[in-house]
């Protein structure tokens, strides 16, 4: 048996989940799925004394699209997002990025809120709540907050989730007129992490200008980083190639990436361009077509 | 909360179906379903490479979706239906198109990966009855083979396909 030895408690209830949360407090771990925290435990990086399994808790797992907000229970799994109509027409992006996490094992069992809490920053789903503004709803015993990406990603694997605390639900704008979005990233191979990841949104105004746009980077620093210097040039101007080329070029100054065995600094940042115009441009393709 | 302090307190009863047969086992809740499906129910046809999930040989179907028995305990796999690769053939001994497919095309050397390969393959063609090799590649990504060079794995996977295809005409 791999993971060293640990009391397992399967609650039937949310209310059940926050008050073990209470008791045990940094003793305990929530499983969710368990594709990114089984892995950890198999190697013993991880050996939580407790673990609270919410898989069998009602209420947490469904897709609720509305007309500005979609809304998604924390323990929904990833292939459930990827298989909906609904995400498709309303949140593309999500619809897109979901299918680049691991292989189709993983999505089966991976949920939303264990990817945003596990919070790899080469991850599609922190890369995509942070380009699209998404947040996510929090709650403890004794409160319920929502958190911005900007409030909850501190660093490497880590948020301000309190121990105490679970995610409830993850929340996503809705789509709006005469946008685009776009994932790309790079992979060592089909369903690995990506070296860097990028996804944009671009809105035109009715004569077919950027109206607005976001972009956001993912492994490059402890959590996704958005590029709103780059994007803030858009505004007013029509989109084109040459334009995308040039706002781009400036990326190699305003990222710090890290080098490792699979890339050099070099590379990483030449990637984070050639992928940032790839994905402006795809958005403001898609955003010309709605 | 009970006290729990002697290991023995940790052992769950978890009853599970696998192949169409009903198990109760006593496990302790660190157990991998792998290592339940084994050790426990002595079906070994279902293979651990990594145990971490990166090399599929553990991919079991669980509950209609694939699934990699290394990241799962066993005590969740509670009133669970399961299916390994020994659930493939049918009852009276016949060969599924795919271990058919993976014989006929030299789908395996060694034969690790293969449990994982055919049940990551099982779940495609019973969603894409006529897959791609494109489609076939994406599909095993997550399986790692180090024999073969999946030139006969695809091969396999598409000749099953066929044969599926022709027989439900
Ligand atoms: C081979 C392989 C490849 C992978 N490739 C990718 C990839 O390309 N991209 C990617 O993003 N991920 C990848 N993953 C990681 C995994 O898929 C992530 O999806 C991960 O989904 C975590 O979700 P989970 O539900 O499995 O979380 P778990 O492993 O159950 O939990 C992860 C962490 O989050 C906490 N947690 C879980 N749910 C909640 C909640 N609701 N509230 C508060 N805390 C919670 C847990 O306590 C734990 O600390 C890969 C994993 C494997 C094994
Ligand atoms: S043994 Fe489970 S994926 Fe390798
Ligand atoms: S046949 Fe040997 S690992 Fe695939």
């Amino acid at each position: 048996m791999k993971p060293a030895a640990f009391d397992y408690y399967r609650p039937e209830t949310l209310d059940e989940v926050l008050s073990l949360l209470d008791e045990f407090g940094y003793d305990a771990k929530i499983l969710a799925g368990g594709q990114s925290l089984i892995p950890m435990m198999n190697m013993r990086l991880a050996r939580p004394p407790v673990l609270i399994d919410i898989n069998g808790v009602p209420g947490m797992t469904g897709i609720e699209v509305g007309d500005s907000e979609i809304v998604i229970g924390g323990l929904t799994r990833h292939y459930m997002v990827e298989h909906s109509a609904e995400i498709r027409d309303s949140c593309p992006m999500l619809a897109e990025g979901i299918k680049l996490i691991g292989h189709s094992q993983i999505r089966s069992r991976g949920t939303i809120g264990g990817s945003i809490v596990h919070a790899d920053p080469t991850a599609e789903l922190p890369v995509m709540l942070t380009a699209l503004g998404g947040k996510v709803t929090v709650v403890s015993s004794e409160d319920e907050r929502e958190l911005t990406p900007e409030e909850l990603f501190l660093t490497y694997m880590t948020t301000t989730i309190e121990p105490n605390e679970i995610v409830k639900s993850v929340h996503f704008p809705v789509i709006a007129e005469r946008t685009g979005h776009a994932i790309e990233e790079f992979t060592l191979r089909s369903g690995d992490f990506a070296i860097i990841i990028a996804a944009a949104s671009v809105t035109l105004d009715e004569e077919g200008l950027i109206e607005s746009a976001t972009l956001c980077i993912g492994g490059v620093d402890g959590v996704p980083v958005k590029l709103d210097d780059v994007t803030d040039e858009l505004i007013g101007q029509a989109p084109s190639d040459e334009l995308f080329a040039e706002s781009c070029a400036p990326i190699v100054d305003m990222v710090e990436p890290e080098k490792d065995i699979h890339a050099s600094v070099e590379y990483r940042k030449d990637l984070c361009v050639a992928l940032s115009r790839r994905v402006l441009k795809k958005a403001a393709d898609e955003a010309k077509l709605v | 909360m009970t006290e729990k302090t002697a290991e023995s307190s940790r052992l769950k009863t978890i009853t599970l179906k696998v192949n169409q047969k009903e198990y109760t086992v006593d496990v302790e809740p660190r157990m991998l379903l792998s290592d339940v499906l084994r050790d426990e129910l002595r079906l070994t046809g279902t293979h651990v490479g990594c145990e971490h999930g990166v090399c599929g040989a553990c991919t079991i179907m669980m509950d209609g979706r694939p699934v990699r028995s290394c990241l799962v305990f066993g005590v969740q796999a509670d009133q669970a239906d399961i299916v390994t690769v020994e659930g493939l053939e049918s009852q009276d001994g016949e060969l599924h198109p795919l271990q058919n497919g993976f014989w006929e095309k030299h789908g395996l050397q060694c034969g690790f990966c293969t449990p994982g390969m055919l049940m990551t393959a099982c779940h495609l063609l019973e969603h894409n009855p006529d897959p791609s090799r494109e489609e076939i590649r994406e599909a095993i990504s997550g399986n790692l083979c180090r024999c073969t060079g999946y030139q006969g794995i695809v091969d396999a996977v598409e000749y099953a396909a066929k044969e599926m295809r022709e027989r439900a005409e």
